[in-house]
């Protein structure tokens, strides 16, 4: 079953270099970041593909020198019942990707927690604001370099 | 330097400015013409503390006259960093915070996580286990359906109802108390099963208790579902198309009044839901009555799971035989050396899984609750994100609120159902 889907969409994504893999037995998909719109076009429009609707973004800290960040899109496709991850390795020092907020609706919240928690810009966002945290906050709560017990004074109280 | 100075310059200009929140409300053009003197926009801020958000719901909403021009839900008031935490909590030490996630209904939470972690190590649980599972997973949609039809009936006038149905909400919770010792946090499930099997007193409880439910549910149903003053205030309200539910990622109820029928108990089996007989409600309206009447429906539904569950739960071991992953029983602990040096290992190392990445998800009441766990071979989860449903369904709200007046705004966060501590995690 898995397989099948994985030829599929590899047949689909012929012109690209795309890396295969799974997530504990959901097909996954590694998508370069400069193709990353032209990918999820096909993704979401091609007739026997039609991942239309995505359910989640997970952003990620692996504390590696190279390719530190990584965002995981959940996708599902509501018609043919299968869910799809797709991944894309971001820098390490300006971890940056366009935002796929353009295609399906629900990256904009998604995409601006990832922001707040983790430091990831995305470009042509519509509205990149903080999700959870403060404003006046300088930090990203959810990398790995951010001590588990906060930083003191890092949100300031109000004067009494 | 020049380069300096500009930068101070703009730093001392962002103090002056409006905060970002009023700058994003006035970003899009309003296309509104104000040809009369007496038309103007104000700005209206509800919540955090107002009694018809359900909890610390912000909303600044820009209003023309009575109309809602733009609304932004602002998040983040019950934000205690959940996924933070998990970082830092063994696998088990996590369940009792999954109870703070969801508190309108703890269990489903429960079974959601440690399905989750059940699926990173690959652990199968015992037939019963799997039964009691479904069983508090379907008191918990009842618990949290419960108060989302009271309290969209209260919000719209209509008070009896409500207490009607915490009525029956206060059963529930007393069962939960014989099931597991707490009504409200109740941390029940363990990774591999169920912290204690449960008795055939509570089973005969959870039997009452669904022999007289469905004539209460029919008695405050008659209250108000032939009341116009109900309808009126429902119907049409909150209408949001089929393209944008499937666009905004929504699940659960929400998504099932707009004419979809997906409901991973069905489209993605998990426990033994493909061994059960229900139905999916459907409506097709996409509007706050429609929301109503699929969770009413989903309510007569669970009573058919449970008893079902009821008549079938098989006798035999409730907690899987895996002694390196899964907590022994309390007595044999205080008697065996054995399961002595298992308890220490997992209560202080956790269950170790292999290194990997997994994602796993149930129906809950509001929507598809899942998480994705990253594991690095250690006891701690290396990553964990949750995905609540009430997040994703917020996302709604503004498209919802477009065009409709500034009385139906309760009406259509009712209709929601939105727990923060949930989506904000």
């Amino acid at each position: 079953m898995n397989k099948e889907i994985t030829e599929l969409i590899r047949s689909k994504l012929s012109g690209f270099q795309i890396e295969y893999t799974d997530v504990n037995g959901t097909p996954a998909i590694y998508i370069p970041e400069k193709d990353i719109l032209a990918v999820c076009e096909i993704l979401k429009n091609d007739e026997s593909l039609k991942y239309n609707s995505m359910v989640d973004a997970v952003s990620v800290d692996r504390f590696e020198k190279k390719n530190r960040f990584e965002m995981i899109y959940n996708l599902l496709s509501i018609d043919n019942n299968r869910r799809l991850f797709i991944k894309i390795k971001l820098d390490s020092k300006k971890p940056e990707m366009e935002s796929l907020s353009g295609i399906w609706g629900s990256a904009n919240w998604y995409e601006r927690e990832a922001y707040d928690m983790m430091g990831i810009h995305f470009r042509n966002h519509p509205d990149l604001r903080r999700m959870y945290m403060p404003e006046e906050f300088e930090y990203h709560p959810l990398r790995k370099d951010f001590p588990l017990m906060g930083i003191p004074d890092s949100i300031p109280l109000p004067n009494k | 330097m020049p380069h300096t100075v500009y930068n101070d310059l703009q730093k001392s200009d962002t103090k002056i400015k409006k905060t970002k929140i009023l700058e994003a409300l006035e970003s899009e053009n309003l296309s509104v013409q104000f040809s009369d003197a007496l038309d103007n926009e104000m700005v209206l801020n509800m919540g955090p503390q107002h009694p018809a958000t359900h909890g610390v719901l912000r909303l600044l909403i820009s209003l023309d006259g009575e109309t809602i021009m733009k609304c932004i839900p602002e998040l983040g008031y019950l934000h205690r960093g959940y996924e933070k935490l998990s970082e830092a909590c063994t696998y088990h030490e996590f369940i009792p915070h999954t109870d703070r996630l969801d508190y309108l209904s703890p269990m489903a939470n429960n079974v959601a996580y440690a399905l989750a972690v059940e699926k990173l190590i690959d652990l199968e649980i015992p037939e019963r286990g799997k039964y009691i599972r479904v069983i508090i997973a379907e008191l918990a949609r009842i618990q949290s359906h419960l108060l989302a039809v009271g309290a969209l009936l209260m919000d719209v006038g209509a008070v009896t109802p409500f207490l009607w149905a915490i009525r029956e909400r206060e059963k529930i919770l007393d069962l939960y108390d014989v099931i597991c010792g707490a009504r409200f946090t109740t941390s029940y499930t363990r990774i591999g099963g169920v912290a204690q099997d449960v008795s055939d007193e509570a089973l005969a409880g959870i039997k009452n208790f669904i022999d007289e439910f469905e004539a209460n549910l029919g008695d405050m149903r008659a209250l108000v579902e032939r009341n116009k003053i109900f309808i009126i205030r429902c119907e049409n309200i909150g209408y949001l198309s089929k393209e944008d539910c499937i666009d905004l990622g929504l699940t659960g109820p929400l998504l099932r009044a707009c004419g979809i029928e997906r409901d991973l108990r069905r489209s993605e089996p998990y426990l033994v839901y493909d061994k059960l007989d229900f139905n999916v409600p459907v409506y097709t309206e996409s509007d706050c009555l429609a929301r109503y009447y699929v969770r009413v429906d989903e309510l007569k539904e669970s009573v058919k799971i449970l008893k079902q569950c009821v008549e079938k739960i098989p006798s035999g071991s409730h907690n899987a035989l895996q002694s390196k992953k899964v907590l022994p029983q309390k007595e044999r602990i205080y008697t065996k050396m054995e399961e002595l040096i298992h308890d220490f290992m997992i209560i202080n190392f956790g269950v170790n899984p292999p290194v990997r990445e997994s994602y796993a998800a149930i129906e809950a009441s509001k929507g598809e609750l899942g998480f994705y766990m990253i594991s690095d071979g250690s006891g701690h989860p290396f990553r964990m994100k949750i995905r609540s449903p009430s997040f994703s369904n917020l996302q709604a709200l503004a498209p919802m609120m477009k065009g409709c007046l500034i009385s139906d705004t309760v009406v259509i966060i009712g209709s929601v159902d939105p727990v923060m501590g949930e989506a904000d995690k």
